[in-house]
């Protein structure tokens, strides 16, 4: 029931912002700001009744449909992998609200109750252990994230959005026939159920992997289909690419985790090098692209893929030091590159450019910008002592000794990767704040507001947190992962 | 001689029938400036029907001579025809004035064009069937064409009627057919000598493939649906919700009766033509549908595709184990279909200033913004078009996807996929110019429109929270077989 509540409670919001006029601007963003906060309480609450150990924790399991006498039903829980991803939406959510607080003045109402609309479906994403319950809020985050693109969104936002449903959709369509595939073959949609037998469709494992792999690798995502996500990112408004990014592209990772792993570990196994060339052409891509870009935003959107490609290439590592990091890399990009969005946004709210060639020398003006700024970005570039660098490195201790990849040319050609991030990060740091102040327009910049202060101080609390003391996020994700592994490494067993 | 009990089986075909005539007589005293009244009497009408369509469902029953069957699936037809009448009513009301084509026979042909659904989904004679697919047909060649004087009205009708004229002899023409190769008429007749193999079986073949083509003009299936997109703009907005809804539906509940029931075993002749339609309709449909710039004609290639989609589940109607669930799946997608279909049509009617005018897309522009609730509405409306959950769309195509694949038709899914798939574009257009383009277009929402626009637009979502009941209400719309 706690996680029902927790799924659903932002839709009260909602259901209040429908009752309020369309005057009452800022009553709607309290109420939006508030919903999600509580939202992030009640997922503290979960947290503080969860167990690690105990595997699927508050289970709810109710019958929903049943067609030709296979059950689809609502059914949510929550497990190690699941938790982290729960508490980084619940967390993210109220900053990106509050990061919308000036930035957005047209349609408010809209735009908040299709913040509240996305975080309820991200929340089911994540808990959700039905197959087709799953698929539900997989598309439910779609329309909302798609309208906060493209009406409150930049210049080319109806490009953008058309193109973001559209590539999504095209793997989800593929995905859904899987489903459907292995709802006919195994007669349950309940994703327990099927890991438990999956002799019933191994035949056709492989196939199954790819149709999930397809709708995953789109939202991840995984080099080449990538291409969506510059046009998306850079269009959308702050607080959508800070949920685009940080969460939304979770979903694929999580997914794969979920669904490719569980389900089809022999497929995985087989798939992993093929997955991991593929995630490390994403990292080198990713940040060759990002080293040319003239616009911050772009570079940030761009160094997505190649951090998602770090990501992709500690989960099909496929061992502990792996996945788990691969987890814990998921957060860390999720708050890096969700700060770096929010300070992004910020400096385009006063100067409304985002050209390298406009800025220079903000240190001299606006210090405290300039110093979290280049906190975020040398946590994002991996910098020892912060979050980027306790995940980037347990991947690739686990690329390095993994069975599954055989070589260890993965890891080391990875680790150039390490490298690029922090030529791309640094070169954007010199030319936004060393030097001489090199636009006279940027000598009356202000520093952060309280407002701005409050978005970004919890995201640096976390990214020094999980830098220094990272056991207690890697506590909560060990035990599923463990879980998760053994039944990878019994099928590696059987295909070696 | 016929029956109470006889009659008691065709008891709400026969309430709509004179209800009609009673109106007919009625309207000549009606005065000009109240024809709402004649509106209000054919909605009590209808009403009267569905009270004796639900009174009398649940059991099933021939009469007459074998010549019309009462079953489940008519039950669920008819509540599907009686819900569309009404809801062609309220759209009609306020339209028709607007248009200054107000008359009462306009409410007594679509009465008549009603019994003439409900009697084809009870037809269990291929008479029976030519009778019902007349007198569904004429009625609804004079509504298209009612807004006489306009051309493009006139063009309608003609173009339906020259169409439709050609689909009935095709019927007729297999009809006359499968007469010969059988010796038998009546559905049981025909099913009986057909399965002691006593029939010719290259006429019997022929007189179906006929019989196909037909029904495939009815339902606007490739490569017969040239017409739809022409009469669906041609004829008054009102008149084309209710053909591409309860026309649509008719024939399709003729057609599924005639395979099901007699031609079963033709399935391994019949299954690869089906096939082949399925998939050129859900093409043809979607990718033409892309290319469309007026709403009226974007939601006629929609109703093409969609009708790709429902035969697509179809495609396995003679597999003995998916036969029954195949029409389950059919009938719960025209549900979902027809609930989508009404309410994108009300929006339709509520744009249309003057006959056909102002409906392209442009005209959609800032419709979102300034009319929040009915923007969401026709959202609603698209995404349960293009499947998307959580609408009533999303289960229906469900259902046909899993009936597919699990008949074994995974290339046939793979088809509908990605067409669902570029339909998506074009659905999301009419949002896009809705909700992302500046625009100051007013709208005319009569009361009964605005009922049509919420009714449907709380039922996609509302039923799609809780679609299992539904499932098993078409579930329970099974078919009298042999």
């Amino acid at each position: 029931m706690e996680l029902v509540i927790l799924t659903f409670f932002p839709l009260v919001g909602v259901l209040i912002l429908v009752l309020l006029a369309p005057q009452q601007k800022n009553a709607m963003r309290y109420v939006a700001l508030i919903t999600s906060l509580l939202t992030f309480g009640l997922s503290l609450w979960v947290l503080s009744k969860f167990n690690p150990a105990g595997g699927i924790n508050m289970a709810i399991e109710l019958p929903w449909l049943r067609l030709a006498n296979v059950p689809v039903e609502f059914y949510l829980g929550i497990d190690g992998i699941s938790i982290l991803m729960v508490l980084l939406t619940t967390f993210l959510i109220p900053i990106a609200i509050l990061s919308s607080w000036n930035a957005i003045q047209e349609q408010v109402k809209g735009f908040l109750i299709f913040f509240l609309i996305l975080e309820t479906g991200m929340l089911g994403v994540f808990l959700a252990l039905d197959l087709v319950l799953f698929y539900v809020f997989w598309e439910l985050t779609l329309i909302p994230m798609y309208f906060l693109i493209g009406i409150w969104g930049g210049e080319r936002r109806i490009y953008a959005s058309i193109k973001f449903v559209l590539f999504t959709m095209s793997g989800s369509l593929l995905m859904l026939l899987a489903i459907l595939f292995l709802g006919i073959n195994a007669g349950s949609f309940s994703q327990p159920t099927l890991m438990a037998n999956r002799q019933l469709f191994a035949g056709a494992e492989m196939l199954l992997f790819i149709a999930f792999a397809a709708a995953f690798a789109i939202k991840v995502p995984i080099f080449p289909l990538h291409t969506w996500l510059p046009d998306a990112h850079v269009e959308a408004p702050t607080s959508g690419s800070i949920v685009l990014a940080a969460l939304m592209l979770k979903m694929g990772a999580y997914g794969f985790l979920r669904f490719n792993l569980a389900l089809f570990p022999e497929a995985s196994v087989r798939a992993a090098p093929v997955m991991a060339i593929l995630a490390i052409i994403g990292i080198l891509y990713g940040a060759s692209v990002a080293f040319m870009q003239k616009d911050v935003k772009k570079l940030v959107a761009y160094s997505s893929v190649a951090h998602l490609g770090f990501v992709m290439l500690g989960i099909f590592a496929l061992n502990q030091e792996g996945v788990a990091g691969g987890i814990l890399q998921m957060v860390n990009h999720g708050i890096s590159t969700g700060a770096l969005f929010l300070m992004v946004g910020m400096i385009y709210e006063r100067t409304h450019t985002r050209e390298f060639s406009k800025f220079g020398g903000l240190w001299k003006v606006i210090p405290v910008y300039s110093g979290l700024m280049i906190v975020v970005t040398l946590s994002s570039a991996g910098l020892p002592g912060l979050n980027g660098f306790v995940g980037e490195f347990s991947i690739l201790i686990g690329a390095f000794g993994s069975k599954v990849l055989g070589s260890p040319w993965f890891a080391g050609v990875a680790t150039t990767g390490v490298v690029l991030a922090a030529v791309y990060l640094l070169k954007m740091i010199e030319k936004m704040f060393l030097g001489p102040v090199t636009n006279e327009a940027n000598l009356s910049l202000k520093d952060l507001s309280a407002r701005e202060l409050a978005t970004i101080i919890p995201l640096v609390v976390v990214i020094f947190w999980i830098g220094i003391y990272p056991q207690p996020f890697f506590n909560l994700i060990n035990p599923a992962v463990e879980q998760l592994l053994q039944l990878v490494q019994s099928a590696a067993m059987v295909l070696h | 001689m016929s029956q109470m009990s006889d009659l008691l089986t065709i008891l709400p075909v026969l309430i709509v029938v004179t209800w009609a005539l009673l109106l007919l007589v009625v309207d000549l005293w009606i005065p000009k400036q109240k024809k709402g009244l004649t509106a209000l009497l054919a909605v009590i009408g209808l009403a009267v029907a569905l009270g004796a369509s639900l009174a009398t469902s649940g059991s099933t029953t021939l009469a007459f001579n074998q010549m019309v069957v009462s079953d489940g699936f008519s039950d669920f037809l008819h509540i599907l025809f009686l819900g569309s009448g009404m809801a062609a009513i309220a759209l009609s009301y306020d339209y028709l004035k607007r248009m200054q084509i107000e008359r009462g026979e306009y409410y007594v042909l679509l009465l008549f064009s009603i019994a003439g659904m409900m009697l084809m989904a009870q037809a269990y004679n291929l008479i029976m069937v030519f009778l019902a697919l007349e007198l569904l047909s004429i009625p609804i060649y004079v509504l298209s064409g009612f807004a006489s004087g306009r051309s493009i009205s006139e063009e309608s009708a003609l173009k339906y009627f020259l169409m439709g004229a050609f689909a009935s002899g095709f019927i007729l023409y297999g009809t006359a057919m499968i007469f010969g190769a059988s010796g038998h008429i009546d559905f049981p007749g025909i099913a009986a000598t057909l399965h002691a193999g006593q029939v010719n079986p290259v006429l019997f073949v022929i007189g179906a493939a006929l019989l196909l083509v037909g029904f495939g003009f009815k339902v606007a299936a490739a490569p017969f649906h040239m017409w739809t997109p022409d009469v669906y703009h041609g004829a008054p907005s009102s008149i084309s919700a209710f053909m591409s809804v309860a026309v649509k539906a008719a024939g399709f509940a003729s057609l599924l009766r005639v395979f099901m029931v007699l031609f079963p075993g033709l399935a391994d002749q019949m299954t690869p033509i089906l096939w082949g339609i399925a998939a050129l309709t859900m093409v043809m449909g979607n990718l033409v549908a892309l290319m469309q710039t007026n709403l009226k004609r974007l939601l006629a290639y929609s109703s093409i595709a969609h009708a790709g989609y429902i035969l697509m589940a179809f495609v396995s109607y003679g597999n003995k184990q998916f036969g029954s669930e195949s029409i389950s799946a059919a009938l719960f997608y025209l549900l979902a279909y027809g609930l989508a279909s009404f309410g994108a049509w009300a929006i339709v009617v509520a744009m249309e200033k003057d006959y056909g005018e102002g409906l392209f897309l442009e005209d959609l522009s800032g419709l979102g913004k300034r009319y929040p609730w009915l923007g969401t509405a026709m959202l609603i409306f698209m995404l349960s078009f293009a499947g998307i959950p959580l609408t009533m769309g999303f289960w229906g195509k469900f259902y046909l996807f899993r009936t597919t694949i699990q008949a074994g038709f995974l290339s046939l899914a793979l088809i509908g996929i990605l067409t669902s798939l570029i339909s998506v574009y074009y659905y999301l257009r009419v949002v896009v110019f809705m909700f992302m383009k500046p625009g100051e277009k007013e709208l005319q929402v009569n009361p009964w429109v605005g009922l049509v626009i919420a009714v449907t637009a709380i039922a996609v979502i509302a039923m799609a929270l809780y679609p299992g009941v539904f499932v098993a209400w078409a579930n329970q719309a099974v078919m009298l077989l042999q």
